[in-house]
């Protein structure tokens, strides 16, 4: 192992112990006893790549995915042990580091279990199959004539024949060549195990990250401190498309340990021998700016008039079925309503970070980005490096779903890096991270509906504009933010995409599609568009599930009720059996919570609190989810606390119930943190959410007294085979905004159709409706 | 700069730096004691806190010159290599995820429950509340504070 490899490992304790390994301490990274490059791609058809046999019978796994603190690394180690037959507890796993692992994409959609799964089980049954070969060969016996358990190969006629992986691989590699046309299609011979023989995989075993860091010994992202590592701070334009006209360097370059002002179109940054020299200077550097002819866009309380008003970008052809225009036509009772959703930020716990070290001539980047390999080519790019000179390693950092799949700071450390030729720490500030991290897009949607006399849907009509244009991409060389501050810009503008709601009722006329708009101005804005975990789910699931609220309502139904009797009008078996899936985490969420039935609103109560509950389900891919809340709302003062919260969940094959226990259950809570707080708050020219109280995220005191998930998972039909895992990472978030107002709707009757359901607009629509 | 002394973990250390760095700075960059975090330098969120004088302390908008108390972070709360009470809570209640949050939350409830050894829930959340994970895993916070309040008191986990 290389020092890289070793500081990437250290923090999965069990193995160390377990492997009688020393820990080896750090100060700092020495980049002198770096492999010093270049950094060839990992080839992805030698099983070598994936997976290292060492002497005293242990197995590092090398994973080309990150994990955001979702427990995918244990989870795949869980998969692979059980494929390899070793025990758990001697394997440990590399995640993401481009030069180590193949490029797996690093991590993105949910998608780590559903795609890679059968990758990395595929590569350790073929490890297995080659060891089994090697160990029959030692032994002298046939290879169906030896056994294996725990990485010890014996003479099925004679157990006192026996042969470990580690003195079979002896430190030497296994030489085998896989085929598949891609990384995605890589396979041996050897065909995975049946899921009933697998033994780690379903159990709830510890996440093997969690001792370093709940004792401060992990090593994270910020921590890496090549030797003679500066400091550097941005400097950002005052205002949105503002073009620089000066620079004073006099401001500064007196202050002590002031390196370099760095500047090149509109991009600033300072650099100094300290961090708290650099923040320093970077708030004491004075700049001229000109602000733009016209205004970038408009202020967050205007923009859904924008949105109404806006000519679209792009629209997209409806998908229908039946007639929904003429069906609404001629419906005896109509429905009409606009959910609003406004553009919601990242807000990473802390801010955008990295660490660039340009010795050996090379460019290692140290990173908490998910998409490690798309930054190394962004970085390659933008440097004017070719590709093998630079290596991204992936570390642990703060949370930050999908803004770290962009997360500007690798660039900016890296062509610092390179113009002063130092090591160089790149931190983003709070204020920085809030007002400029990428943004979720806002959504105005317009649903229709209509009742025939029977009170039964008819017609459906879902109308989206999500405002996605300049939609970026993942470090990419000419959207990252320092390209577009340096005026370059991509051919084409990310074009963005819209939503359609993601549900199996079987309505006769129903039409969905959606518009993309743009705001004035896509670039060198605070308001870039990029993927908030779950894009665009949970605002095309708010104004879905609300809206099947108001039909329930209009049809004196209970909310489950017509959710159960839309999905179960068509019997047929879809692909993946979402229809009967769907059906189930309803079922199994309304058993958990003791649903009664009855129509919303419930009458109204008095007193100060009104309670109420709602219910939303959605998918995501693949995965279902049925989610429970009840709330309850103070009359005076229009706050909403949600006391209980119900998710039932759907992934398929489940490969540590304990994590995906947790993820639901901070997942669920980040959905209702979107539900109850966040919003971006803009005038025309600036950003005016800078922090956690300008923009507020969920706190302890929001947490429910009660939360239950529900692991459905599974096909109903017990005669099918086992389903694969599925995403289990951003499904149960999607569906809180809908669940939250629904619950609102049934204790108060009013019905609140732009999100966050903070106090004040609860209030006022209270007042409104006279409660 | 200055020559400053200071007291952390039971180890004195002897910095030379300006007197008005924030103490975070200092620890995470001159000391190598990373268990405190950079989350928002605002004192908002508590990702630096630290322990001074038995009260959770953001370190990111103190500065060094006035943290003449003896110190304590993360790295000092396990005792001759066993951990806190909290810590295993948080093992065995496996908190974290990204745990990037994960020493403002521990640092602050250890001084909770220093003071208040059986918190009931209300007075956890009191406690907590300027406490921010975005992550959300405020309800496993609190389920574990509840524990290692439990096994403190010697009671079961
Ligand atoms: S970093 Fe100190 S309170 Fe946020
Ligand atoms: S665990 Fe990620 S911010 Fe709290």
């Amino acid at each position: 192992m290389n020092q890289v490899e070793e500081i990437l490992t250290t923090h999965r304790r069990g193995f160390l112990k377990s492997a009688g390994m020393l820990l080896v301490g750090y100060a700092a990274f020495d980049a002198k006893a770096q492999t010093p490059g270049p950094y060839r791609d990992p080839d992805f058809h030698q099983l070598d790549s994936w997976i290292v046999i060492h002497e005293d019978n242990s197995a590092t796994f090398y994973v080309g995915k990150t994990d955001l603190g979702q427990g995918t690394g244990t989870g795949f180690r869980q998969l692979m042990s059980d494929e390899l037959d070793i025990a758990f507890d001697r394997t440990t796993c590399i995640m993401g580091s481009t030069d180590n692992t193949v490029d797996q994409g690093g991590s993105g959609g949910s998608t780590a279990m559903e795609r890679e799964s059968p990758v990395m089980r595929r590569v350790a049954a073929e490890a297995r199959r080659t060891l089994l070969e090697m160990g029959a060969a030692r032994l002298g016996v046939p290879v169906d004539q030896v056994a294996v358990n725990d990485a010890v190969i014996t003479a099925k006629a004679d157990a006192t024949k026996r042969v470990t992986y580690g003195q079979l691989v002896a430190g030497k590699k296994f030489n085998v060549t896989l085929t598949g046309a891609n990384i995605g299609a890589v396979t041996g011979q050897a065909k995975i195990k049946a899921v009933q023989d697998l033994k780690y995989t379903g159990q709830p075993l510890l996440r093997d990250d969690l001792a370093g860091k709940v004792d401060g010994t992990t090593k994270w992202a910020v921590d890496v401190k090549p030797a003679g590592m500066v400091h550097a701070r941005n400097v950002k334009p005052p205002f949105a498309c503002a073009k620089l006209t000066g620079i004073d360097e006099s401001s500064v370059n007196k202050l002590p340990g002031f390196i370099k002002v760095l500047s090149k179109g509109n991009y600033v940054a300072v650099v100094c021998e300290r961090e708290e020299q650099a923040i320093r200077a970077a708030r004491a550097l004075k700049t001229t700016w000109e602000k733009p002819a016209t205004a970038p866009f408009p202020t967050s309380e205007n923009l859904f008039n924008y949105l109404r008003t806006a000519t679209p970008t792009s629209t997209s052809r409806p998908i229908t079925n039946g007639d929904a225009d003429a069906a609404f036509a001629s419906a005896a009772t109509k429905l009409e309503a606009e959910y609003q959703i406004p553009f919601q930020g990242h807000t990473a716990f802390a801010g955008a970070h990295a660490t660039a070290d340009p010795s050996n001539g090379q460019m290692t980047v140290y990173t908490n980005d998910m998409k490690s390999y798309g930054m190394r080519r962004g970085v390659a790019t933008f440097l004017g490096l070719p590709l093998d000179r630079v290596r991204v390693v992936w570390m642990q950092g703060p949370q930050g779903y999908g803004r770290t799949a962009a997360d500007d700071a690798g660039c900016e450390a890296a062509w610092i890096a390179q113009q002063i030729n130092r090591p160089v720490r790149m931190q983003w500030m709070r204020e920085e991270e809030t007002a400029w991290d990428t943004k979720g897009p806002a959504f105005l949607v317009k649903m229709r509906a209509g009742l025939d006399a029977s009170g039964k849907l008819v017609a459906y009509d879902y109308n989206a504009r999500s405002c996605d244009y300049g939609h970026v991409g993942y470090n990419e060389p000419d959207t990252v933010l320092i390209a577009q501050l340096m005026g370059i810009r991509p051919a084409r503008p990310g074009a963005g995409s819209t939503a359609t709601p993601n549900d199996m009722y079987s309505i006769p006329n129903r039409k969905v599609g959606g518009d993309v708009v743009s705001l004035p101005n896509p670039w060198e804005t605070p308001l870039r568009l990029g993927n908030l975990r779950d894009p665009n789910g949970p605002q095309s699931t708010f104004a879905a599930e609300s809206f099947l609220d108001e039909i329930a309502a209009a049809s004196k139904t209970d909310p489950l009720e017509l959710r159960l009797q839309l999905l179960g009008a068509d019997k047929t078996d879809d692909n993946g059996f979402r229809r009967a899936r769907s059906i189930a985490v309803l079922k199994a969420a309304a058993d958990a919570y003791g649903w009664d039935t009855r129509p919303s609103p419930k009458p109204r109560a008095t007193g100060n609190i009104l309670t109420g509950r709602g219910i939303a389900y959605t998918f995501r891919g693949l995965t279902m989810v049925a989610v429970i809340t009840e709330v309850e709302v103070n009359r005076q003062t229009g706050h909403v606390y949600t006391k209980r919260l119900v998710c039932a969940h759907d992934c398929g094959l489940v490969v540590n119930p304990l994590s995906l226990r947790r993820t639901i259950e901070c997942g669920s809570l980040y959905g209702l943190s979107r539900a109850l707080h966040e919003e971006v708050k803009f005038d025309t020219e600036k950003v005016t959410s800078l922090d956690w109280f300008s923009h507020p995220s969920l706190r302890h005191a929001d947490t429910p007294e009660r939360i239950d998930i529900v692991l459905v998972n599974g096909d109903p039909n017990p005669a099918r085979p086992d389903l694969p895992a599925y995403g289990g990472g951003e499904a149960m978030l999607k569906p809180l905004m809908a669940a939250i107002g629904n619950a609102i709707y049934d204790a108060t009757g009013v019905r609140i159709r732009r999100v966050p359901f903070r106090d004040d607009r609860v209030l006022a629509a209270l007042k409104a409706a006279g409660v | 700069m200055a020559k400053l002394d200071l007291k952390v973990n039971g180890r004195s250390h002897t910095v030379d730096v300006d007197p008005a760095t924030p103490l975070l700075y200092v620890l995470r960059n001159d000391l190598g004691l990373q268990g405190p975090r950079f989350g928002c330098g605002l004192g908002q969120c508590g990702a630096c806190t630290v322990i001074i004088n038995g009260n959770a302390t953001r370190s990111c908008i103190l500065p060094v010159s006035n943290a003449t108390a003896e110190i304590t972070t993360l790295e000092g709360l396990a005792v001759n290599g066993k951990l806190h009470p909290l810590q295993q809570a948080w093992l065995d209640e496996q908190v974290p995820q990204c745990g990037f949050c994960q020493n403002g939350q521990i640092m602050t409830a250890k001084v909770l429950l220093d003071k208040n050894p059986r918190p009931t829930r209300a007075q956890v959340v009191d406690a907590m509340n300027q406490t921010l994970c975005r992550c959300m895993t405020y309800y496993r916070v609190q389920t574990a504070i509840e524990r290692a309040a439990r096994v403190m008191a010697g009671g079961a986990a």
